[in-house]
């Protein structure tokens, strides 16, 4: 269920556009940044919001990568991977945060602290290596860069 | 040559600076001209799209039809996500206002009430950058109803992706747009007739739709004269890899690809040579270092040298790197985000990973070099968008430029039997 703010946000939201579905994107990122991620009691809720078979709302979720179907860690690390940032050393980055955390990409470490992510190119190749954390890019990584960046999150 | 784009102004950002700086001008200019004159400027300056297919422009505008009782649409494709390319991000964060200053003038020219700035989902700050300039646009009347006492009302949203590569090809973005997956269209119908919502729309790259504003103020002969003839004006051309500087350079069309490394990415780091080079984002044909002597980045150009402007994401690679696992992380890419409607991509791109996996690991075949080829061959062309010819050019170039790279990694060991190719999981 979207807060009574978030809810008013939406309907301000499907405004913008002349069919309710093309709200779906945009009320799934309020659904998400309320909750952290989102699920399948919310996207029913957001089905019977803007009018959608769940199976739809189900199919848009699971097709954009940044939709979370599952609880994440309380902080997400996204490594890129891609070739420009491969090329300037992305693999000690990625291992130097498997090591800090403790998990392999696509994992959540047992106390709920990280969950780590190998992800295709963020448009950041002129700072590569790079990685990002909600909404925060972090670029021109050395592996002590790093892991100075995730002692600096409590 | 003078930077137009990303001007070196501090604060060039906030609409105060813009306008100190003559911004919003070319809009005024624009509404006191014919829509279909602004058209015509934009068509005779021979501005070519900047999202990798070089279209032209003003061409594109024409399609639009002067005759419909159904709404039209603008989309700007800010979903910026081929590896290697880096420069739209660099407008929304230092000139979002000729973003937005563009985006009118286009609308106008076409007679569009609605324009919708896509911008993928990992750029949630940048939305929000562009946010703030678009309210600040609204709140002195250049978007909105009746812009600067015109009679012309025209509103942009901006819509924000969730991370899907393939949302940057035009009728994919579409899709997303009207909330579904971004599953490109088959065409025809083009965008100009049936868009979004069914509706004739047009679509421009971020980066393209900042040339409009410059194209109007300054006269379409000016513009012309910048940089190559039959690909003129200003680009931003991003620069990564094995480069002492890497970034986003504004130059001239016709910039030789020597001097973008050398001159403005600082060379390569310990000065060894360059052993490979994407020119225009991982979808464009790998060159070989020695090849891309006299090469410019134009269309014409490097065209005939064996590759493509693309976004002109230029990606270095010097002489100790291992283009095999360069080759196989670009297949991993094209299989992670190949959408999955035509089964020779959605097969495809999985096989060719797979198998450029073993030349990684040592366990390639000989055969597996035509292998290769033979899959590479059959999804180009096969598919409904670009996305399979993506992911077979730069295997198909790899091989006929690097087939050595392959052969040093096929197996030592006696061949076995085993199914032609792998099964994607």
């Amino acid at each position: 269920m979207l807060t009574e703010e978030n809810l008013a946000k939406a309907e301000e939201i499907r405004k913008r556009y002349p069919v309710a579905q093309a709200a779906l994107l945009p009320v799934l990122w309020i659904a998400q940044e309320q909750e952290g991620w989102i699920s399948e009691e919310m996207m029913r809720y957001v089905g019977k919001l803007l009018d959608l078979p769940f199976g739809h709302v189900l199919g848009v979720v699971t097709f954009y990568s940044m939709y979370n179907s599952k609880k994440l860690g309380k902080y997400h690390i996204e490594v890129c991977t891609n070739v420009s940032c491969m090329l300037r050393g992305s693999d000690k980055i990625l291992e130097t945060i498997e090591h800090r955390c403790g998990v392999k990409p696509g994992q959540t470490s047992a106390d709920g602290k990280w969950t780590v992510s190998e992800v295709e190119c963020m448009g950041a190749c002129g700072g590569a290596p790079m990685l990002s954390i909600g909404e925060e890019y972090y670029e021109d990584l050395t592996p002590e860069k790093t892991e100075k960046i995730l002692s600096s999150l409590k | 040559m003078e930077r137009y784009i990303l001007p070196e102004i501090p604060n060039y950002h906030t609409l105060e600076v813009y306008e100190q700086h003559g911004g919003y001008g070319a809009l005024k200019k624009a509404l006191g001209m014919k829509p279909e004159e602004v058209t015509d400027e934009v068509k005779k300056s021979d501005l070519r799209g900047r999202g990798g297919a070089c279209f032209p422009t003003g061409l594109k505008w024409t399609f639009m039809p002067k005759q419909t009782t159904k709404p039209k649409y603008l989309c700007v494709n800010g979903d910026e996500s081929e590896p290697g390319t880096f420069k739209d991000r660099q407008i929304f964060e230092l000139n979002p206002h000729m973003l937005i200053e563009g985006t009118v003038i286009a609308c106008y020219a076409m007679g569009i009430m609605t324009a919708y700035i896509y911008i993928r989902g990992e750029y949630g700050k940048w939305v929000k950058l562009v946010q703030k300039a678009l309210d600040d646009a609204y709140a002195k009347n250049y978007v909105g109803q009746n812009i600067l006492s015109s009679g012309f009302s025209t509103n942009i949203v901006l819509h924000k992706g969730a991370g899907a590569y393939i949302c940057g090809e035009e009728s994919a973005l579409m899709n997303s747009l009207e909330g579904q997956r971004g599953y490109p269209r088959v065409k025809p119908p083009f965008p100009a007739q049936n868009g979004v919502w069914g509706c004739p729309t047009t679509i421009n790259n971020v980066e393209t739709i900042c040339n409009a504003p410059l194209i109007i103020n300054k006269g379409w002969e000016w513009y012309s004269k910048i940089g190559a003839p039959k690909h003129p004006g200003p680009i931003l051309v991003g620069i990564s890899g094995h480069v002492n500087k890497p970034g986003v350079y504004e130059v001239a069309t016709g910039e030789l690809l020597t001097d973008l490394i050398y001159r403005y990415a600082g060379g390569i780091p310990g000065d060894k040579k360059i052993k490979a080079l994407i020119p225009g984002g991982s979808s464009t044909m790998i060159l070989r270092g020695e090849s891309i002597e006299g090469v410019r980045m134009d269309a014409d150009s490097l065209k005939t040298a064996g590759s493509s402007v693309g976004t002109a994401g230029m990606i270095v690679m010097d002489e100790d790197t291992d283009l095999i696992r360069v080759v196989a992380r670009i297949a991993k890419f094209y299989y992670h985000e190949s959408c999955g409607q035509c089964t020779p991509c959605r097969e495809g791109t999985g096989w060719l990973w797979k198998i450029l996996k073993r030349f990684e690991t040592g366990t390639a075949q000989e055969t597996d070099i035509d292998l290769l080829m033979d899959i590479a061959n059959n999804i180009e062309g096969n598919t409904i968008c670009a996305l399979g010819d993506a992911a077979a050019w730069p295997v198909q170039s790899m091989i006929r430029r690097f087939r050595d790279e392959f052969e040093k990694r096929v197996s030592k060991a006696p061949s076995v039997t085993r199914t032609a190719v792998p099964v994607a999981s």
